[in-house]
C-alpha cells in the first residue's frame, strides 16, 4: 500500500467555510457514513462545527410574527423593567434574542419554541377574556393582573401559565443578563485586564465573615 | 514555510513523523526539532491560530444563543474546541443501556445511558487549546499503585524517573501553585506565585480545615509573571477559550511557534493518519494518511513514527495497522492493544452561601479556573477505604461573580419572581452560587477496552472504535464518598447544597471518557509480554514506532494527565533522539 502516490497539488486558496462546504459535499456522497443526525442539524443551517468565533453570525431564520413578537416584547419589559439598576430588557435586544433563541434548530430551542408559541396563545386569550385587549395593548396594571394569577399558588392562571412564564423568565433574565447593562444591573464588574488579581477587598472579605 | 500542502512531502524522508499536534504531538515535535531532527507533523484537523482567532473580551451576548451548548459546540460557542462529542463523517461505535451497539452522539454526561464518551478536537494544537490547565504531578504512589494496594498495575518506572522531565515541563509551560510537601502530590520548583483566592474560596479553605480537608493553591498551567515571549495572565477571559496573549500553556501558542522557528518542523495539516506501513523486516516505514482536502492517500517515510494522536486515536491508527507479520494491529503482539482503557471519575454538587448575598461589587474573574483546591486528603483516604473506595480524587470548584452567562440569574433560589422584585433578587444571589467537582482515580479493569467495529468505517474508509467501557464498584464507592464529602464541604463553608448526598451514586456520575482523561490501550510494560510498549514509549513489537500519548499510562490517577504526557513526550523525545545518534534506531532504506 505503500508504493509511490500520484502527486496531488492541492488548492490552498479555499476559505475555511469554502473547505467546509466541500467537505460536506464529498460527505453526502460517501455511502459508507450514516448522516442521518448530522443532516438534521444543517436543515435549517446551524452553527456549525467551526463557526468564526469573532462574529456573531446566526445563520436561521427568525420565526416569530410580529404580533408574537409584540406580546414578547411587553412581557421582556414585565419581567426586566428599567430601574436604577439598569434599562428595560428591550432597550437592550432581548425581544431580539427570545426570536433568535427560539428559531434555533437545535432540540432545546424547538422544545422551547413549541412552549413560547403555545404560551403566547394562551396570554393572548387570558387578556381577551379579562380585558378585551390583546395582551401587549392592555395596561400595565393589566398585564401585571394576569403575571400575578400566574404567580400566585392555587389559581387556574397558574396550572395554565406557569410552564411558559417560568420558561419565559429564565430566558429574559438569561438573554438580559449576559449583556453589559446586564451585567451592570446584577453586579458583575469583571471582563477588565488586571496588572494583579487583588482578590476580595477589605468589605467584602468582612461581609463574608473572613475578616 | 513550515505548512505543506501534500505533494510537496513526497520530495522528502523525514527523522520523524508525528502523528498529532496536541501535549504529545507538539512536545515530540518541538524536542525533536530543536535538536536538529527533520519533523513532520500530520494533524487530523485544520490549521489554527490562537492569535487571531481566541475570542478575548467577548460577552455572551456578542455570540449566537448568548454562547450556550449546542449539538455543534458541546461546551459552548466560545470553546476552543473544533469538533467534541461527535466529529461530522467520523464516527464512534457504544452502547446504550449496555445493550445493541450504535453509534456515539452528543450526550449529557450526567445523565446519559451510553457507555462511553469521545472528544476530539480537530485542530491544530487539539485538545490543548480548550483544556483546564490543571497540571498535578503523578505521585510515588501513583506509578505503584499495586505494591500499594494489590490493586492495578504498577508502572515499570517510577516517580524518580519522571521527576527530572516534570521539572523541565513546568519551568518550559510555566505553572503557578504552592509549595505544600504532601506525600503523594509533589511539588513544583517552578511555581510561580498562585493568584488570591476568591471570598467563596476562603469559606471553602476555612471549611475544609474544619473537616481535616486541606485546601490548598491549585496548580495551573497559567502564568502569573512572565516567561520569554508570553505575558502573564491579566485576569480576564475564560482559559477555555484559549489565549491570545499566550498566558496559557497551548501547544499552538508554547511547542508549535519555536519549533518552526528552526525550520526543522514541516506541518500537514487536514492530514488523517491510517496506518503505519512496514517493511518486510517489520520495521516502520512511514504512514498511509489521506487528505481530507482531496480525499486522497499520501504517504510519507520517516527513520521514525511517533503517535500523539490522543490514546484511542493512537490505538485505532495501531489496530488498523494490519499486515501478513502483525495481523491483529500494529505492537499488539502481547495482546494488550486497546486494552486497560481508563476514565477519570467525575461527580459535583451545587450549592449556595448565604454569607455571600449582597456582597460589596468586586472583581472574581481571576485566572478564570479556581485558585485553590483540595488534594485528597489522609482523612479522606482513611473514611474513603471504609467506604469500600480504594483510591483518591481532588476537589475543585467553580463558582462566585463570574461573567454571567443564560443560568446566572435562574437558580430556583432566586423564586418565581419578576420585575424590580427578580432584578433586586438576581443582583442579591449574584455570586453566591458554587459548585463542587472532583476527579478520581479510575482501577483498570478487563471490562473496559476499545476494538475496531467490525463494520463500520469513517467517511475515509478508515475502521472506527467501539468502546467498551464499565465502572467498577470500585470507582461508584469513590462517587458516594465523593458526594458525602461535597456536602460536608459545602455546609462547613456555611453554604447549603442543593441536594443531599444521592442514595445511588451511579446517578451522579459521569459517563466514561467524557472527563476527557481517557488512557491507557498502549500501555507500558517492564516485560514485552506484559504491554504494548517499554517504558520510552517504543513498541516492543516494532521499537522505531513511539506512543507519545496517555495511551501508555499504566494507571490513571487523580492527576490530570497532559502535564505527565508532557513529561513523558520530552523524556520520549531525548531517547529516541539518543539512540538516533547512536544509529540504534532501525532506519528505512
Amino acid at each position: 500500500m505503500n508504493a509511490s502516490l500520484p502527486t496531488v497539488s492541492v488548492p490552498r486558496s479555499l476559505s475555511r467555510r469554502e473547505a467546509i462546504q466541500q467537505i460536506l459535499a464529498v460527505t453526502a456522497l460517501a455511502s459508507t457514513l450514516n448522516l442521518r443526525g448530522f443532516a438534521a442539524e444543517l436543515n435549517p443551517p446551524g452553527i456549525g462545527f467551526d463557526p468564526n468565533l469573532l462574529k456573531k453570525e446566526i445563520p436561521w431564520p427568525r420565526l416569530l410574527t410580529d404580533a408574537e413578537k409584540r406580546t414578547v416584547t411587553a412581557l421582556c419589559d414585565l419581567i426586566i423593567p428599567a430601574d436604577e439598576f439598569g434599562p428595560a430588557a428591550s432597550a437592550v435586544g432581548v425581544p431580539d434574542f427570545i426570536d433568535e433563541w427560539v428559531s434555533a434548530p437545535y432540540e432545546q430551542q424547538v422544545k422551547d419554541r413549541a412552549i413560547i408559541r403555545t404560551g403566547i396563545v394562551w396570554l393572548e386569550r387570558e387578556a381577551q377574556t379579562r380585558f378585551g385587549k390583546g395582551f401587549a395593548d392592555s395596561a400595565g396594571a393589566q398585564q401585571s393582573e394576569i403575571l400575578e394569577a400566574i404567580v400566585t399558588e392555587g389559581t387556574d392562571a397558574r396550572k395554565q401559565g406557569r410552564a411558559f412564564f417560568k420558561l419565559m423568565r429564565d430566558r429574559v433574565a438569561g438573554g438580559y443578563y449576559t449583556t453589559r447593562e446586564g451585567w451592570a444591573a446584577i453586579g458583575y464588574t469583571g471582563n477588565v485586564p488586571l496588572v494583579d488579581f487583588p482578590g476580595p477587598p477589605p468589605e467584602a472579605l468582612a461581609h463574608a465573615g473572613l475578616a | 514555510m513550515a505548512f505543506l500542502s501534500t505533494s510537496k512531502t513526497r520530495a522528502e524522508r523525514y527523522d520523524a513523523v508525528v502523528i498529532g499536534s496536541g501535549a504529545a504531538g507538539g512536545m515530540a515535535a518541538y524536542v525533536l526539532a530543536k535538536a536538529g531532527a527533520k519533523v513532520l507533523m500530520l494533524e487530523a484537523g485544520r490549521n489554527y491560530d490562537p492569535g487571531s482567532e481566541t475570542p478575548m473580551f467577548q460577552s455572551q451576548a456578542d455570540a449566537p444563543l448568548r454562547g450556550v451548548s449546542t449539538p455543534e459546540k458541546p461546551n459552548g460557542f466560545y470553546d476552543a474546541t473544533i469538533g467534541g462529542w461527535t466529529v461530522p463523517g467520523e464516527p464512534y461505535v457504544v452502547q446504550n443501556d449496555g445493550a445493541s451497539w450504535a453509534e456515539g452522539t452528543v450526550q449529557n454526561r450526567l445523565k446519559t445511558g451510553q457507555n462511553f464518551m469521545w472528544w476530539r478536537a480537530r485542530m491544530l494544537g487539539g485538545r490543548t487549546n480548550h483544556y483546564g490547565r490543571v497540571h498535578l504531578r503523578m505521585g510515588p504512589r501513583d506509578f505503584k499503585p499495586r505494591s500499594t494496594d494489590g490493586l492495578g498495575f504498577d508502572w515499570p518506572i517510577s516517580y524518580e524517573d519522571v521527576a527530572p522531565w516534570y521539572d523541565k515541563v513546568d519551568e518550559f509551560t510555566g505553572l503557578y501553585g504552592s509549595v505544600e510537601n504532601l506525600p503523594n502530590d509533589p511539588d513544583s520548583p517552578h511555581f510561580q506565585p498562585p493568584p488570591t483566592p476568591r471570598a467563596y474560596e476562603l469559606l471553602l479553605q476555612r471549611g475544609g480545615k474544619k473537616l481535616g480537608i486541606p485546601v490548598i493553591a491549585s496548580r495551573m498551567a497559567i502564568l502569573t509573571k512572565p516567561l520569554p515571549g508570553r505575558a502573564p495572565c491579566f485576569y480576564a477571559t475564560p482559559c477555555g477559550r484559549g489565549c491570545s496573549i499566550k498566558a496559557n500553556f497551548q501547544s499552538t501558542t508554547v511547542l508549535i511557534p519555536p519549533a518552526i522557528e528552526t525550520g526543522n518542523l514541516d506541518i500537514i495539516t487536514d492530514a488523517m493518519a491510517r496506518e503505519v506501513t512496514i517493511d518486510a523486516q517489520g520495521r516502520a516505514t512511514g504512514v498511509h494518511f489521506i487528505d481530507k482536502q482531496t480525499g486522497k492517500e499520501e504517504h510519507v517515510a520517516a527513520r521514525a513514527v511517533i503517535l500523539g494522536a490522543s490514546a484511542c486515536e493512537s490505538g485505532r491508527i495501531l489496530l488498523n495497522s494490519r499486515s501478513a507479520r502483525f495481523p491483529q494491529g500494529l505492537g499488539n503482539g502481547s495482546g494488550h492493544l486497546g486494552r486497560w482503557l481508563t476514565d477519570s471519575t467525575g461527580s459535583n454538587l451545587g450549592g449556595q452561601i448565604p454569607a455571600l448575598e449582597n456582597m460589596p461589587l468586586h472583581n472574581e474573574d481571576g485566572t478564570s479556573s479556581m485558585h485553590l483546591y483540595a488534594p485528597f486528603s489522609e482523612a479522606q483516604a482513611r473514611t474513603a477505604k471504609a467506604m469500600g473506595a480504594p483510591r483518591g480524587y481532588y476537589m475543585a470548584w467553580g463558582g462566585g461573580r463570574q461573567m454571567p452567562n443564560m443560568s446566572t440569574a435562574t437558580p430556583a433560589q432566586i423564586g418565581e419572581f419578576y420585575g424590580a422584585k427578580l432584578k433586586a433578587e438576581a443582583r442579591r444571589y449574584f455570586g453566591t452560587f458554587i459548585d463542587l467537582h472532583a476527579r478520581g482515580e479510575m482501577i483498570p479493569n478487563e471490562r473496559s477496552f476499545m476494538e475496531l467495529d467490525p463494520e463500520r468505517k469513517d467517511r475515509w474508509g478508515i475502521p472506527v472504535p467501539r468502546f467498551h467501557f464499565e465502572w467498577s464498584d470500585h470507582e461508584v464507592a469513590q462517587v458516594a464518598h465523593m458526594q458525602k464529602t461535597f456536602v460536608e464541604m459545602i455546609e462547613a463553608a456555611g453554604g447549603k447544597p442543593h441536594n443531599p448526598p444521592p442514595a445511588d451514586a451511579r446517578k451522579v456520575m459521569t459517563a466514561g471518557g467524557s472527563v476527557n482523561h481517557e488512557i491507557g490501550v498502549t500501555r507500558m510494560s517492564a516485560r514485552a509480554e506484559d504491554g504494548v510498549t517499554d517504558s520510552f514509549g517504543k513498541l516492543w513489537d516494532c521499537p522505531n514506532v513511539l506512543v507519545a500519548d496517555g495511551g501508555v499510562f499504566v494507571s490513571n490517577p487523580y492527576k490530570n494527565p497532559t502535564n505527565t504526557i508532557l513529561a513523558l513526550a520530552w523524556r520520549q523525545a531525548e531517547h529516541l533522539l539518543s539512540e538516533m545518534k547512536r544509529g540504534t534506531l532501525a532506519a528505512p532504506a
